[in-house]
């Protein structure tokens, strides 16, 4: 994951209201979700960011999840995610948040 | 010994065609296209990731890096490589084991019908050349190799002190085949970050690569008349502090490509920027205004090595270590070339969604429907047809399948295929990746060379280029960007139509 | 169902996958405050 970003979610998340905060992916590939979920959650596993060893824990979803197609607006997710649903690596994305989740306890 | 295949430049003069020569409304072809991949290792470590990591990995990562670069011979025979200068089909990269750098093609020649590839010592040379402001020196042992192996002129030269001093003096060094450098570029301003040593490194990469690409489709396209306009669309900035991305690289490296009879001005539209000059261009040519124009670009010296981690830990070489300039000669229809079909051309606009099968569906069902065209009457999509040998080992992904497959899913939606077809739709319409990952440069053009010579003498019938650009980036903006460009056979509406179509271009 | 209602959403988008011009608009849906966003391109 991008360095300067990292560096800019751990001030926003340090800013406060960590509590209320959820992440939502847009990543198109395992590979990217495993990354960017690690990074966030347990802390940047390649140690050449600013989140090395910093867990922030936050709650990290992806956007194809059936858990969270249900909260958005049918007509909505018709319109912006629509044919990705099935073009994506749907199981393969769900199979690297399951991992994710499993190691961290989140 | 290396020979310099592009020996300095001989002008190239205003031949006698006046202002109203053949000129008026025309149809509009493609009638060439040349790449140049420069193979630079000794400059992996300028790129900006390595430029930024390597400090903190200490001399460890360095010597790991410099172990895993390639030699000029195995850039030349790695299959990629080959299919980017035309000496290779797309196709045939599905019948080469990946990773494909580990199945170098025997017997590869480092010049082809689309292109060229050249060694390190070649583009020091042109390096030199397209420094017009004496901010280029090579050591005086380096200089006098340079001018012996490639038969170039005199290459300014300077002490081994007076490089040392412009090193510490904020210059940007130059590497060959170790840690000492041979070379040095100086700031070109005390103050001005836009003049820095770092950034007229990447602009005179730029510059050279594109004269390079330029001056090679000079020299092997066969045409009458001379060109009048140059559109530069590669993405560098070239300025200096009151005006950073001032521009007109073109017209720089029409002076270095020897062309005198053209004016210019440069596009910039990230990595979309190709397909709009391909527009402008066209459009240029079609109202008669100029006979001949090219679209010519430089390589991205600051994406070099740019997933270098990922080629490491997937125990790659570092497989980006080329410089890529192209040069695409547009102009008035000679009945044979391809036609760009400017009735054609799509263009994301401010409103449109920028997902990625919003996109595509600006850019290639809406422009084909109004044509009453279905996505299945086009031969070959050419979208950004980046290495996935290169991306897949940094996790991001096999760009060209991703979008094969987006555009299999919209033929899935239009009731064109069953969903159960979309593979065999992106297979039979697509090709596998194979462009360095230069940004503007693999944005659909690198199809360009096979294009021609399919819709020529080969058995397609029309091509759609699709580029996307990530304006994003910037910062100024959310929106991403896109354009789509429609290449058919020449005479497809006349054998359509079963007779002769001598109309202009709609 | 994971409630976005309320939540602060920082939507991390790919170009070759979900842009974050779509995720927000998913997430505003849903009656999320994207209080972050971004789109990432590696190529």
């Amino acid at each position: 994951m991008d360095l300067e970003e990292q560096g800019a979610i751990q001030r926003l998340v340090e800013s406060g209201q960590r509590d209320r905060m959820v992440v939502v992916l847009g990543t198109p590939t395992a590979g990217s979700t495993r990354m960017v979920a690690l990074t966030l959650t347990q802390g940047d596993p390649s140690y050449a960011g600013p989140l090395a060893g910093v867990p922030l824990g936050l709650p990290v979803y992806h956007i194809l999840e059936d858990e969270v197609k249900a909260a958005i607006a049918a007509e909505v997710y018709e319109e912006e995610i629509g044919p990705l649903e099935f073009v994506l690596d749907k199981p393969g994305i769900m199979e690297a948040l399951r991992q994710t989740r499993a190691g961290s306890g989140v | 010994m290396t020979t310099d295949p592009f020996p300095p430049a001989e002008t190239y003069t205003v031949t006698g065609t006046g202002p109203a020569a053949g000129r008026g409304p025309a149809r509009v072809v493609i009638r060439g296209v040349r790449f140049i991949l420069a193979h630079v290792p000794g400059l992996v470590a300028a790129g900006s990731k390595p430029r930024r990591e390597l400090p903190a990995g200490g001399a460890a990562l360095r010597a790991e890096l410099r172990s895993r670069l390639r030699s000029f011979a195995l850039a030349v025979a790695y299959p990629p490589h080959q299919v980017m200068i035309g000496s290779l089909a797309p196709e045939a990269l599905r019948e080469i084991a990946r990773p494909w750098h580990r199945h170098p093609i025997a017997g590869a020649r480092p010049r082809g019908p689309g292109g060229a590839i050249v060694d390190q010592m070649t583009f020091y040379a042109w390096l030199a050349r397209a420094d017009a402001a004496n901010l280029v020196r090579f050591t005086e042992d380096f200089a006098a190799r340079l001018a012996d192996a490639t038969g170039a002129g005199p290459i300014p030269a300077a002490s081994a002190q007076q490089i040392a001093r412009t090193l510490e003096d904020r210059g940007e060094p130059l590497f060959h085949e170790d840690e000492r450098p041979v070379g040095a570029v100086a700031a070109g301003h005390e103050q001005d970050e836009a003049l820095s040593a770092t950034v007229l490194l990447e602009n005179l990469a730029a510059k050279a690569t594109g004269a390079l690409a330029l001056r090679r489709l000079l020299d092997e396209v066969d045409d009458p008349d001379p060109v009048e306009y140059l559109l530069g669309c590669g993405e560098e900035a070239v300025g200096d502090r009151y005006q950073r991305g001032g521009g007109n690289l073109a017209k720089a490296i029409g002076e270095l490509a020897g062309v005198r009879t053209a004016g210019g001005a440069d596009v910039k539209a990230f990595c979309a920027a190709p397909l709009h000059g391909l527009l402008m261009a066209g459009a240029l040519v079609a109202s008669g205004r100029y006979r001949r124009v090219v679209v010519v670009a430089g390589g991205s010296l600051a994406k070099l090595g740019m997933k270098f981690r990922g080629h490491l830990a997937a125990g790659y070489p570092v497989l980006e270590d080329v410089l890529a300039g192209v040069a695409i000669d547009v102009g008035r229809d000679d009945g044979h070339s391809p036609i760009l079909r400017l009735d054609a051309a799509a263009v994301h606009r401010v409103g449109d969604g920028t997902a990625p099968h919003q996109m595509a569906r600006v850019l290639t069902v809406e422009p084909l429907r109004a044509l009453g065209l279905r996505l299945s009457d086009i031969d070959r999509y050419a979208v950004e047809l980046h290495n996935p040998d290169i991306t897949e080992p940094a996790g991001s992904g096999n760009v060209p399948a991703a979008n094969y497959q987006v555009i299999a899913a919209l033929a899935a939606q239009a009731g064109e295929i069953a969903r159960s077809e979309m593979p065999a739709f992106a297979e039979a319409h697509g090709m596998p990746g194979y462009s360095p990952t230069q940004g503007h440069i693999a944005s659909a053009i690198p199809y360009l060379p096979h294009a021609v010579a399919g819709l020529t003498d080969g058995a397609l019938r029309r091509v759609q280029l699709v580029a996307k650009g990530s304006l994003f980036l910037g910062r100024m903006t959310a929106m991403g960007d896109g354009i789509s460009m429609l290449m058919e056979r020449n005479t497809l509406r006349t054998a359509e139509r079963g007779g002769p179509d001598g109309g202009a271009q709609g | 169902m994971v409630e976005l209602k309320g939540r602060l959403v920082l939507a991390l988008g790919e170009r070759d996958g979900i842009p974050a011009p779509a995720l927000e608009r998913c997430a505003v849906s849903a009656g999320g405050q994207v209080v972050y966003s971004t789109t990432q391109c590696f190529v």
